[in-house]
C-alpha cells in the first residue's frame, strides 16, 4: 500500500521516505454521488493522495495530514531523483521524524476544489467535456473533509491514530472531529481557528478581486486546450498579485525586517525610477513568490478554496463551539504562534476554552517564532518535540 | 527565573496529602503541574479527569510524554481561557508564594473550580524565626533552599497570614492541615510555629 518505490537511503541518509509517487482514487461514482453542503451532488470525484510507511494489520497506525490552502498531497520524499525540492513537510514526515514512517502510516490527499490532482475547477466536467471553470460546484471545508473521509474508508481504515493540519488544514481537522467524533484518537491543530476572522476574509477578498478583475480571467473560462496547463494561461497577473498579498499575511513584521530590511536588490543606491518594480529586496522576493505560484496553482481553485475558508465557522454551524467539539474523545494538541497575526493566538484559545468547557483532553502551547503564520511549516524541531511524544503516548494507549 | 514546580524531597508525601482532599472521578486542574506527576496519580489512582497548566517548556513536554493534557501558560497572566466552574478542584502546590498577584490567582482558582487545594510554605516555622532572630540572616530551610537573591519566592506568609487573607477575601477554609516534614501534623497545637508547610482547601463562603 505504501507508495515508496525506492529505498530511503537512495536519496540521503535514511531520514527521507525516498522516492514517492502520487496515487489516485476515484470516489463517489454514480449513483453514489457526493452531496455537498450546498445540496449539489458531485461525482465521480478523483482524489490525488500519497502514503508513506506501512499500515499495520490492525490498521491502527494511520495519520492523516490535512494540507493548507495551496498545499498538495506531496508531503514528504521526492517524486524523482532529480526533483528540486522534497515534499512540503518533509522535515516532519519520514523515518525517525515526528510522523515516523517506520511506525506510522501517513496519508495526505489534495483537497477537493484544488488543482494538484483532486477534482477541481480545472478538471473536465464529464457532462460537457469542457473544464468546469466556475461551473464547478461551490465547496466548503466540510465537503473537503467528506472526500478525505471517503478516501480513508477506501483505504480500509475506520479509525485514525491522528489528524494533523495547520491553517486551512487545521480547520479540516476541527471539522472532521466535529462531524466524525469517533474517527481520530488525536487531533493536532496548528496555527488555526474555528472560524476565519474578518481580517482573513478581507485579505481573501482582495486576492479574489485581483484574479477576477484580470482581463485574462474571462469568467473563469481561460483554460486552453489542455486544462492541466493552467500555469500558462489565464489571469496570471491577478493570481500572482493575490499570492503576493497573501504571502505578506503569512509572514511577520519582524521576519520581513530580519530577512530583507530595506536592502536593495540590484544596487547600493536608490534609482529614483518608478519603472523599477523590484528595487527593494522585499519587492523582488514577493514578485518571485507570485511568479512561482502561478506556475503551480490554478486561479479558479484559489477562488474556490479561499471562499471555502471564508465560510468556515464551526460555532455558527453547530450552534456553539461546545456543541461542535464536545462529542469527540480525541486528544487535542493545539499550537499557535506568537508572531502569527493572520490566525492570532486568541483564536486558538477560543478552541481551547471550548474544549475545556466540554471536558476534552487538550494540550495548548503558544509557541515563540518570528515566522508569523508560516511558523507551523518552518519550525519543525519545535513541532517535533511536541508531536513525537503525543503520538507515541496516544499509540501506546490504544495498543494496550 | 520563575519556577512553578519546585523540586521537593517530600513531594510524594505532599502529593498524597493533596490527593486525600480530592474525590474520586472528579475534574482536577493542577496549576504549575510540572512534569504531570500528580496528575498522573490522580488519573490512575482516583480516576480523575485531569488538566495541567505549566510554564516551563521542558516540563510541558514531559507532561505530554506522560499523556497528560497541559496548557502552557504563565499564571501571572491569568487563566482567562479556562471557563468558569469547569473543574471540581484547582490545585496549587508550592506556587502561591511565587506568583506576582496571589489574590488574583486565588480568585481565579475559585472562578474555574468549586474548590481550591493550596499548599504553601509556612514562614512562621520556628527555624525561620530562629535564623532571623539569632543570626540576623534571611532564612533558608530544606523546603525553602534559596538564597535571598536567587529565590522564586516573592511572598512570605505564615499560616496566620493566610487565614487572615482568606477571611478578608471571603473564602471559607474547609480544611487546614499543618504539615511537618511532609506529613500532616496529628495535633494542630502551635501549628504556626511547628509546621513547615500547610495545606488548605478553600471554597466560596
Amino acid at each position: 500500500m505504501a507508495s515508496e518505490i525506492a529505498p530511503p537511503d537512495e536519496i540521503n541518509d535514511g531520514l527521507s521516505v525516498g522516492i514517492v509517487q502520487t496515487q489516485f482514487a476515484t470516489l463517489f461514482e454514480p449513483p453514489n454521488l457526493l452531496t455537498l453542503e450546498s445540496g449539489v451532488k458531485l461525482g465521480p470525484v478523483k482524489v490525488a493522495y500519497e502514503t508513506y510507511g506501512e499500515l499495520t494489520p490492525e490498521k491502527d497506525n494511520a495519520i492523516f495530514v490535512c494540507h493548507a490552502l495551496t498545499g498538495d498531497a506531496h508531503v514528504a520524499g521526492k517524486h524523482s531523483v532529480d526533483s528540486r525540492k522534497p515534499g512540503w513537510w518533509d522535515g516532519l514526515v519520514g523515518p525517525g521524524k515526528a510522523l515516523d514512517t517506520t511506525r506510522y502510516f501517513v496519508v495526505c490527499a489534495n483537497v477537493l476544489g484544488g488543482c494538484q490532482g483532486t477534482s477541481g475547477p480545472s478538471c473536465v466536467d464529464p457532462e460537457t467535456g469542457q473544464p468546469y471553470g466556475l461551473r464547478f460546484p461551490f465547496i466548503t471545508v466540510g465537503d473537503i473533509v467528506d472526500v478525505h473521509v471517503a478516501l480513508v474508508e477506501k483505504l480500509g481504515i475506520s479509525r485514525l491514530l491522528a489528524l494533523i493540519g495547520g491553517s486551512l488544514g487545521g480547520m479540516q481537522v476541527l471539522d472532521w472531529v466535529s462531524r466524525y467524533p469517533e474517527m481520530a484518537h488525536a487531533a493536532i491543530c496548528l496555527a488555526t481557528a474555528a472560524k476565519l476572522s474578518a481580517q482573513g476574509i478581507a485579505f481573501n477578498a482582495v486576492g479574489r478581486r485581483a484574479i477576477t478583475t484580470d482581463p485574462q480571467f474571462q469568467h473563469g473560462d481561460y483554460y486552453g486546450s489542455d486544462a492541466s496547463k493552467y500555469g500558462e494561461v489565464g489571469p496570471r497577473a491577478g493570481l500572482a498579485l493575490a499570492r503576493m498579498i497573501a504571502h505578506i499575511t503569512y509572514l511577520s513584521e519582524a521576519s520581513i525586517e530580519r530577512k530583507f530590511g530595506r536592502d536593495l536588490q540590484h544596487s547600493d543606491h536608490l534609482a529614483y525610477d518608478l519603472q523599477s518594480e523590484t528595487e527593494f529586496k522585499i519587492e523582488s522576493y514577493l514578485h518571485y513568490q507570485g511568479k512561482r505560484f502561478i506556475e503551480r496553482f490554478d486561479a479558479n481553485s484559489y477562488l474556490y478554496l479561499t471562499r471555502a475558508m471564508d465560510y468556515f465557522d464551526l460555532a455558527q454551524r453547530y450552534g456553539s463551539l461546545r456543541n461542535a467539539l464536545g462529542r469527540t474523545d480525541a486528544r487535542f494538541l493545539i499550537t499557535s504562534y506568537h508572531s502569527d497575526w493572520l490566525f492570532p493566538s486568541s483564536q486558538s484559545r477560543e478552541i481551547v476554552s471550548a474544549l475545556l468547557e466540554t471536558h476534552r483532553h487538550v494540550t495548548y502551547l503558544e509557541l515563540e517564532s518570528v515566522f508569523g503564520h508560516d511558523s507551523f511549516l518552518l519550525e519543525i524541531k519545535q513541532l517535533e518535540e511536541l508531536v513525537t511524544p503525543l503520538l507515541r503516548e496516544t499509540y501506546r494507549r490504544i495498543r494496550v | 527565573m520563575r519556577r512553578y514546580s519546585v523540586l521537593d524531597p517530600t513531594a510524594a508525601l505532599t502529593d498524597r496529602l493533596i490527593m486525600d482532599q480530592i474525590g474520586e472521578s472528579s475534574r482536577v486542574i493542577d496549576l504549575g503541574c510540572g512534569d504531570g506527576r500528580l496528575l498522573c496519580r490522580l488519573r490512575d489512582e482516583l480516576g480523575c479527569t485531569v488538566q495541567g497548566v505549566e510554564l516551563d517548556h521542558a516540563e510541558v513536554i514531559e507532561a505530554i510524554s506522560k499523556g497528560m493534557p497541559v496548557i502552557q501558560s504563565d499564571l501571572d497572566r491569568g487563566l482567562k481561557e479556562i471557563p468558569e466552574q469547569s473543574f471540581d478542584y484547582a490545585v496549587l502546590s508550592q506556587t502561591l508564594q511565587q506568583v506576582r498577584h496571589p489574590q488574583e490567582l486565588l480568585r481565579e482558582m475559585l472562578r474555574i473550580a468549586k474548590r481550591a487545594v493550596i499548599l504553601v510554605p509556612n514562614y512562621g516555622h520556628w527555624w525561620i524565626r530562629v535564623q532571623i532572630l539569632l543570626h540576623g540572616r534571611a532564612p533558608m530551610t530544606s523546603s525553602l533552599p534559596y538564597d535571598w537573591y536567587n529565590t522564586p519566592n516573592l511572598h512570605f506568609l505564615s499560616m496566620i497570614d493566610f487565614r487572615e487573607l482568606c477571611e478578608q477575601m471571603k473564602f471559607k477554609i474547609v480544611v487546614e492541615i499543618p504539615i511537618v516534614r511532609g506529613k500532616a501534623a496529628e495535633q494542630a497545637w502551635a501549628a504556626n510555629i511547628r509546621a513547615d508547610n500547610a495545606l488548605y482547601v478553600l471554597e466560596h463562603a
